[in-house]
């Protein structure tokens, strides 16, 4: 928990980031120095033209150099510990336990090995493929994606494998999905040769049954949608789009990157649908972003599992094996078997958490959510999402500070800076397009203590106090992280350098002045 | 050094509460001081340049009024005559002399300031008309500083263009709605808040548009007519085969422009027996389809060809800014519009469409 913010400036002089005028590495370079230094190394024999002429350009420096410059480095950013309500993105707690499992347990493997000697792995993975599927209603489940898109990317591609297997997919041609859908859905779509036909938010804060049978047709491949929205909305009349959607012979996919709020309180396939996606790295407490590469768990009814992805890990009896011999599979749409520590991870968090866990997390994630709501109404100058709509918000709503930002001057961009100073990382504002303006997206999730929420809401209050009594202040903002504000550089592809090759390139001239 | 040019016309707003639904009538000065009225021009003006004023030190010149307080220089004629000569006179002397023109009027105003605009300096509207159907108006007084604050210090002073129109007040009076799609002006870009969150700034609306523009043409079929509307966008599409007019209704078929700048009457004649597609955008600030710039795609028209297929292409970031969530479609004939109206898909871009209600 965190201490109140009333306590933050008696008890403490704020927060300060480091800021070491740190080189980058490439710049650290003392000729000859050394981390551990191997006198009789042998050098490589390496066949005809693939020996190097001339040595790599590395940084010499010893492992003290290096060990300073990362510690400094990890100083000047917020440390990914301090409260984080990053909606849409459902931050948790990554346990500890699962890094070392997985390096205990997989460390040792490699996907080419016989099956025979990889039975444990196998195990879980089929394990966990049983236990989403109990989640879910489907009927197997593969964990090659490298993350939601890439789901979301299988689904258009077994779309496409399951009407072209039917004579249909030169009719088909059209996926539909809805405005407030994940952008990955349309863009994997049209990545997928499909038209995107997006529908549009009406008075209940989803689209109206009505809109959905305009475009519904004998060209529909399928629908992607995710329920509820980014607002925190539930489609209610989602049983009956599936059902329209069914009736014109599309296929119905649920994008579940919203689950948090609905584990256990629903199953995608008792809806109707016919897959979904899961992210371990998100809703099933694998670490995301910096801390790991993320897996876009996909699941299928019966009719479509012919198309998935191989190999599939096939139970014989009391072993398991590697099924490659699938003639309708789409293929693979990642290397092996996806990733399999960040699988590891998320089935050690689904067993330690169990049925009645999750159901608990999803019930704490409305409820947070709904406290948050409630704070927030009463923070000047915020307003919600579809004010006029009194459904039930899940697990996250959008909020917006337009009227902070008509009456002071003061952005969002602003105010989440200034917030930084406080500790709080940067907020997520909204996918595209920005249909709320000024908007940004709080989920607490399961994790977050109310003491937490409380203090994300208090700083958030406290900028905005400051806002309409010093806008300056705000505007100005962060003042004590370690970089400031960002200059126009990022607007200026001559500028900016994500590679020392490349900053090289650009900034010739000014290195050779120096 | 960054200059801004501050136009205010003090007649702005004043024939709204008079119920003349405009002011662009010769007398309205002297009229609206025998009623007491006064302008709130000034005051809006005022409003926009304090929000300026918190972003931008740059010397702002002002004319042929001077906003609330004192935070511009006087600029421009010195005798007043009080009509819109003196708005003309003002934009000529900023010819050269300023980076951007703010201005607080409605869409008259917005039009004489493109007739004295010779040399295309880029305009920006603060809110202060009756009329208000162009694109060059920012949604407040303050978010009208911001921009013009974020233009100046812009190195790369980016611009788009967008339509002028301007309703026929005689023909309103009447209640009769007409409105006329006048030119267009280069505006400040809005990409407020792109440079901090590099997120938001990750879609390219014009390359997207470009695509749906190519995709199109890749697949206008050869027998048909195509009628294409007014406005930025359609001259694009009207660019990739061959020319056409900004602000007129062309025709096309078979790969090539046809027709040019027509009215009602020849669009009538051309389409007789011919199988035909009509191509819009939406025009404005307004989200309208039929009925504002392009009443030459008359009802008559549209019945003659046989209620042919309409094609609307437009940004989605223009259609995210909508409030309500809807379009608008006005012919002047109530039975054709409510046929028209429903849900409509609407080009956003290559292989994209977003289905969007239409009102009539």
């Amino acid at each position: 928990m965190t201490a109140p913010i009333k306590d933050f400036a008696k008890r403490s002089n704020g927060y300060r980031a480091a800021k070491w005028s740190e080189p980058v590495v490439m710049q650290m370079t003392g000729t000859g120095r050394r981390g551990v230094v191997f006198e009789d190394a042998p050098a490589p024999a390496l066949p005809g033209k693939s020996a190097r002429k001339a040595a790599p350009a590395l940084p010499e420096v010893t492992e003290h150099d290096a060990l300073r410059h990362y510690l400094h480095l990890s100083q000047m950013t917020l440390g990914m510990m301090g409260i984080s309500l990053f909606g849409t993105c459902t931050m948790k707690y990554n346990p500890r336990i699962g890094e070392r499992a997985s390096l205990d347990h997989l460390r040792g493997l490699h996907p080419l090995q016989e099956a025979e000697t990889l039975q444990g792995v196998l195990e879980m993975y089929d394990n966990f493929s049983d236990f989403l599927c109990e989640v879910s209603g489907m009927d197997q489940f593969v964990f090659q994606a490298g993350g939601g898109a890439d789901a979301a990317y299988t689904h258009a591609c077994v779309t496409r494998a399951y009407h072209a297997s039917r004579g249909e997919l030169q009719q088909r041609d059209q996926i539909i999905t809805t405005i407030q859908t994940h952008p990955c859905s349309p863009a994997t779509a049209n990545t997928a040769g499909f038209e995107v036909i997006t529908l549009s938010l009406e008075e209940n804060g989803y689209p109206s049954i009505e809109q959905l049978k305009s475009v519904v047709g004998p060209r529909t491949a399928a629908l992607m949608v995710n329920n509820p929205d980014d607002m925190g909305i539930y489609n209610p009349d989602i049983k009956e789009w599936v059902r329209i959607v069914h009736e014109a012979g599309g296929l119905c996919f649920y994008d579940h990157a919203n689950f948090n709020g609905v584990m256990t309180r629903l199953r995608a396939r008792e809806l109707g649908f016919d897959a979904c996606m899961y992210m371990l790295h998100k809703t099933f407490g694998a670490p995301k972003g910096g801390g790991g590469p993320a897996v876009g768990a996909y699941g299928c009814a019966e009719h479509l599992v012919p198309f998935l992805p191989g190999p599939v890990v096939v139970k014989d009896g009391g072993s398991y094996r590697l099924d490659a011999d699938r003639p309708q599979s789409i293929g693979r749409v990642r290397e092996f078997w996806g990733n399999a520590p960040q699988v590891l991870k998320a089935y050690a968090w689904a067993r330690a958490m169990g049925a009645e866990g999750l159901r608990e997390a999803a019930d704490i994630s409305v409820l947070s959510n709904n406290y948050m709501d409630w704070r927030l109404a009463q923070v000047r100058g915020v307003s919600r999402s579809n004010p006029g709509i009194d459904a039930p918000r899940m697990e996250m709503t959008r909020h917006s500070v337009e009227q902070v930002t008509e009456e002071t001057g003061c952005s969002i961009f602003d105010i989440s800076m200034r917030m930084t100073d406080f500790g709080i990382d940067a907020l997520w504002l909204s996918h595209e397009p920005f249909l709320v303006p000024e908007p940004f997206t709080p989920e607490a999730g399961e994790l977050w203590s109310k003491e937490d929420i409380d203090y994300w809401i208090d700083v958030l209050e406290h900028v905005i106090g400051e806002a309409y009594a010093d806008p300056e202040i705000v505007k100005t903002a962060p003042h004590n992280a370690a970089i400031h504000q960002l200059t126009s550089a990022l607007d200026e592809p001559d500028v900016w350098a994500t590679t020392w090759r490349a900053y090289e390139r650009k900034h010739r001239k000014q290195m050779a002045a120096e | 050094m960054s200059r801004l040019g501050l136009i205010i016309n003090p007649v702005a707003g004043l024939g709204g509460a008079m119920g003349r639904k405009g002011s662009d009538e010769t007398d309205i000065a002297q009229r609206a001081t025998a009623e007491g009225r006064v302008s709130q021009a000034p005051h809006r003006a005022a409003r926009a340049l304090a929000a300026f004023r918190a972003q931008s030190d740059a010397p702002v010149l002002a004319g042929p009024v001077l906003p609330d307080g004192d935070a511009a220089q006087a600029f421009g004629p010195g005798a007043l005559t009080q009509t819109a000569k003196d708005t003309l006179a003002t934009v000529q002397a900023m010819q050269g002399q300023v980076d951007l023109i703010l201005f607080a009027g409605g869409d008259g105003t917005a039009r004489d300031i493109c007739a004295a605009n010779e040399t295309g300096i880029p305009i920006l509207g603060i809110p202060s008309g009756v009329k208000m159907q162009s694109g060059v108006f920012a949604r407040s007084p303050e978010r009208a500083g911001r921009l013009s604050a974020a233009f100046l210090a812009d190195p790369r002073r980016r611009t788009e263009m967008v339509e002028i129109l301007d309703l026929d007040e005689a023909a309103r009076r009447d209640g009769r709605l007409s409105a006329q799609l006048y030119t267009v002006a280069r505006t400040a870009l809005d990409r407020q808040g792109a440079r901090q969150n590099p997120k938001a700034g990750s879609t390219d609306p014009v390359g997207d548009l470009d695509a749906a523009l190519a995709a199109y043409v890749a697949e206008m079929e050869p027998d048909t007519l195509y009628i294409l509307g007014p406005g930025t966008t359609m001259k694009a599409l009207k660019d990739r085969l061959g020319g056409g007019s900004l602000l007129g209704v062309d025709l096309a078929e078979g790969g090539r422009l046809t027709g040019i700048d027509l009215d009602d009457t020849a669009l009538l004649a051309r389409v007789r027996g011919r199988r035909v597609r009509v191509v819009l955008t939406v025009v404005g600030g307004q989200g309208f389809l039929l009925g504002r710039g392009n009443q030459q795609i008359s009802s008559q028209v549209l019945r003659a060809a046989g209620l042919p297929p309409i094609d609307v292409i437009c940004g989605a970031e223009k259609l995210a800014g909508l409030t309500p969530q809807e379009l608008t479609i006005d012919t002047g004939d109530p039975t054709l519009d409510g046929t028209l109206a429903g849900y409509w898909p609407v080009i956003t871009g290559a292989g994209r469409k977003q289905v969007v209600r239409v009102v009539a």
